[in-house]
């Protein structure tokens, strides 16, 4: 039977088993909404900013490992999700956004509402595609959705002029798909990774460090039998937060920038490091030319192969999907390891680093924005899902928020996204319905996608929104205090919303909390009384808390600056 | 370092701006890039010839081969291989230029391909350093204009890129 290509593509993401689609309609893609319309497998929910979509799908995706789809119009409806789309490819979330284009006929014509999406959009994608004629058009989903979810996973384009909509054809999808330029690599080799056995047995001061690939990949688990039958500490990147149990004693925090003493020190002075899906970016592990002694050795596992010796020279790569080669290790390690066999000298160290007990802090007279995050992990039993925006408070939720399961620390590591939190909440929750969702933000984060809040009230959604308000752009300002000997250059937020007004006037509960005291029986009332409702929470903290330890911009790992120095 | 890149690629729309967005996204150097399809039309052979140490071509391999369109990748340079770059030159030719221009073509196994009564095109074939050289060799305010197709090479022997 003859179908149009708008119900081609509807057809398409009922075959990919696509539960929602995170959108915004527009004259391009009408028949492609007029299609929707007339079914209801796949759900679609209108958010108030194209941005938000992106957002909501990434997160969507981040928190269920399924492909995240949004779908929006040609011009202004592409250009607003360009953040969105670098956002998932900096963190490498498979998404496939839909974007609709002008009738064939008029592009490069400056019609009303066109831009060059491909080109636009190129540096920023995994891959991407034109679909000029409607018989391509299930082949090239096809094709997108294959993309964006194996090998390194990405966010994938798919630009489809409105007439190409409106065209009809025999529909068809493939089962599978075999592309002669893209076959990723999944499993490792099995000399390198005997190699690296190898090595891990004649460590002296042995570290683990794991990134987000050990996330995306699924390799919680292996991750985690492996670390406790060597018995080697384990550091996680922010990316990588959840992939290894926080409470365990074998973790030593996170590392890099705001990283913890031990998990720095260890990192820096390792002489085995096993890098898993990590990629030793500039905010990990500082100045390469200061990073590590010349005898350490250094194993990395990554499906990407360009992520290896990109910046610091790897002696034991290994290309590959990071739980199928962590299995092949456990075998290997099941077959003959002695734990123990001297790195008891470096735990001793360790803990002695452990002792300077870096993340301390004084909780007097105004509410500390550690203290909200620790009374957040307490009320919410450690189990929620976090989201977060960019800045202080996205660290000190990392640093305070001890996240045992994976796929729970929804934040932008790469790019660095200000007003990801809000929508990542709505991501997260139509992907987990029923999950308790905490969205940990600034009052200057919030208002880059306050819009959604509408949203929200629309389909229910009961974040917890924690704002930590200190009237400040508190990173840029803790910059400022440091190293601009505190010339604060346009970094106070003033003219300020009145919080709890603007969440009721969306139909929201709104809560201001000012003193340390309210801090535990708000964030219970919140969490229980208001489990169903969208609760923004107000903190009013210290204006002038900074995130230690710090690792100042081009410096070293050993390079910190803790609380205790100033 | 000098290297020169074959690359094997879908022959789609947009792939060449995909590698060219790749070079500069990244800062890496293109002297040259010469693009044509091959006895496969769906498939087109690029030749890119850069500039760096040993790490950064590593990268520009490694970042090539991540782009969805490649089929194949190879630095042509690290082995035996052919290089040659075409070009045409517009030369004044009056007087007793004339025969200077025609004997210098000649010396360099150049083809005269355009003649007029006071130019001449030639048409000349090699290695860039031959090409370099003979233009050093003529006297620059003879040179009316120049076109250069950029490197292309193939590996010798058994060397051979194909799907």
């Amino acid at each position: 039977m003859m179908i149009s290509g708008a119900e081609i593509v509807v057809r398409c993401l009922q075959e990919e088993k696509v539960d929602y689609v995170f959108g915004y309609p527009g004259g391009s893609v009408l028949h492609i909404y007029d299609a929707l319309f007339k079914q209801d497998e796949v759900k679609h929910i209108l958010v108030r900013h194209e941005q938000a979509a992106v957002h909501a799908a990434d997160a969507f995706s981040r928190s269920s490992q399924k492909v995240g789809v949004a779908l929006v119009t040609s011009g202004p409806g592409v250009t607003n999700t360009v953040t969105g789309i670098a956002t998932a490819y900096m963190d490498s979330v498979p998404l496939v956004v839909i974007t609709g284009q002008v009738p064939t006929a008029y592009i490069g014509q400056d019609a009303f509402q066109e831009c060059d999406t491909v080109g636009i959009t190129r540096p920023c994608v995994k891959h991407n595609f034109l679909v000029k004629d409607v018989r391509e058009l299930a082949l090239t989903l096809k094709k997108a959705f294959h993309i964006a979810a194996t090998g390194r996973p990405g966010p994938v384009v798919v630009d489809i002029p409105k007439d190409v909509t409106a065209q009809v054809c025999e529909f068809d999808y493939p089962k599978s798909i075999q592309m002669r330029s893209y076959n990723p690599v999944v499993k490792g080799h099995l000399g390198q990774i005997k190699k690296a056995v190898q090595l891990l047995q004649e460590a002296k001061r042995p570290i683990i460090y794991a990134g987000g690939g050990a996330i995306l990949s699924d390799a919680a688990p292996q991750l985690t039998e492996l670390a406790r039958k060597v018995k080697f500490p384990v550091t996680n990147t922010l990316m990588g937060l959840g992939s290894f149990p926080a409470s365990d004693p074998l973790f030593v925090g996170m590392l890099g920038m705001h990283g913890t003493y031990e998990a720095n020190n260890a990192m820096h002075y390792a002489d085995v490091i096993l890098a898993v899906g990590a990629r030793f970016d500039d905010r990990v592990i500082g100045n390469p030319e200061h990073f590590g002694g010349e005898q350490r050795r250094i194993i990395h596992i990554d499906i990407d192969p360009s992520s290896i010796s990109k910046r610091v020279k790897v002696d034991v790569p290994i290309v590959g999907n990071v739980a199928d080669v962590l299995d092949e290790m456990i075998k290997l390690v099941e077959a003959g390891f002695r734990a123990d066999a001297g790195v008891g000298d470096w735990w001793k160290q360790i803990e002695e680093w452990r002792g300077r007990d870096c993340l301390r802090y004084r909780q007097e007279q105004y509410i500390m924005p550690q203290f909200v995050m620790e009374k957040l992990y307490e009320v919410t039993g450690g189990d929620a899902f976090v989201t977060s925006d960019v800045g202080q408070h996205q660290m000190f939720a990392a640093q305070y928020y001890k996240f045992d399961k994976p796929r729970r620390w929804i934040n932008s590591g790469g790019l660095g996204t200000m007003g990801v939190g809000l929508p990542y909440g709505m991501g997260v929750l139509m992907a987990n319905p029923g999950a308790t969702v905490a969205c940990v933000t600034g009052e200057a984060s919030i208002q880059m996608c306050i819009q959604e809040l509408s949203t929200c009230k629309q389909y229910g959604l009961p974040v917890k929104i924690i704002n930590l308000n200190n009237g400040m752009l508190g990173m840029v300002r803790q910059w400022q205090e440091m190293f601009y000997s505190k010339r604060y250059s346009e970094s106070y937020v003033t003219s300020l919303p009145d919080f709890v007004k603007l969440a009721e006037s969306y139909g929201h509960v709104g809560m201001k909390i000012e003193k340390p005291e309210d801090v535990e029986p708000a964030l219970r009332k919140a969490f229980t009384e208001h489990k169903d409702d969208l609760v923004f929470l107000d903190f009013i903290i210290d204006p002038e808390a900074n995130v230690f330890p710090m690792v100042a911009a081009g410096k070293g790992l050993t390079e910190m600056i803790l609380a205790e120095d100033l | 370092m000098r290297h020169i890149i074959s690359i094997l690629i879908e022959n789609e729309a947009g792939a060449l701006s995909r590698v060219a967005g790749l070079f500069s996204a990244r800062g890496y150097n293109i002297e040259s890039l010469t693009v044509a399809p091959t006895e496969d039309p769906s498939l087109s052979r690029m030749t890119i010839l850069t500039w760096g140490s040993d790490d950064v071509l590593e990268q520009i391999t490694k970042q090539l081969n991540k782009l969805v369109d490649i089929v194949k990748v190879v630095d042509l340079s690290e082995a035996a291989h052919v290089e040659r770059e075409l070009m045409l030159i517009k030369v004044r030719a009056t007087g007793k230029d004339r025969e200077e221009m025609k004997r210098m073509a000649d010396i360099f196994r150049g083809r005269i391909v355009d003649v007029t009564e006071s130019t001449y095109v030639i048409e000349l074939t090699g290695a860039s350093s031959k090409l370099d050289s003979f233009i050093a060799a003529l006297d620059g305010g003879l040179i009316l204009e120049t076109v250069r197709t950029g490197v292309c090479g193939i590996g010798r022997g058994d060397r051979i890129l194909k799907v």
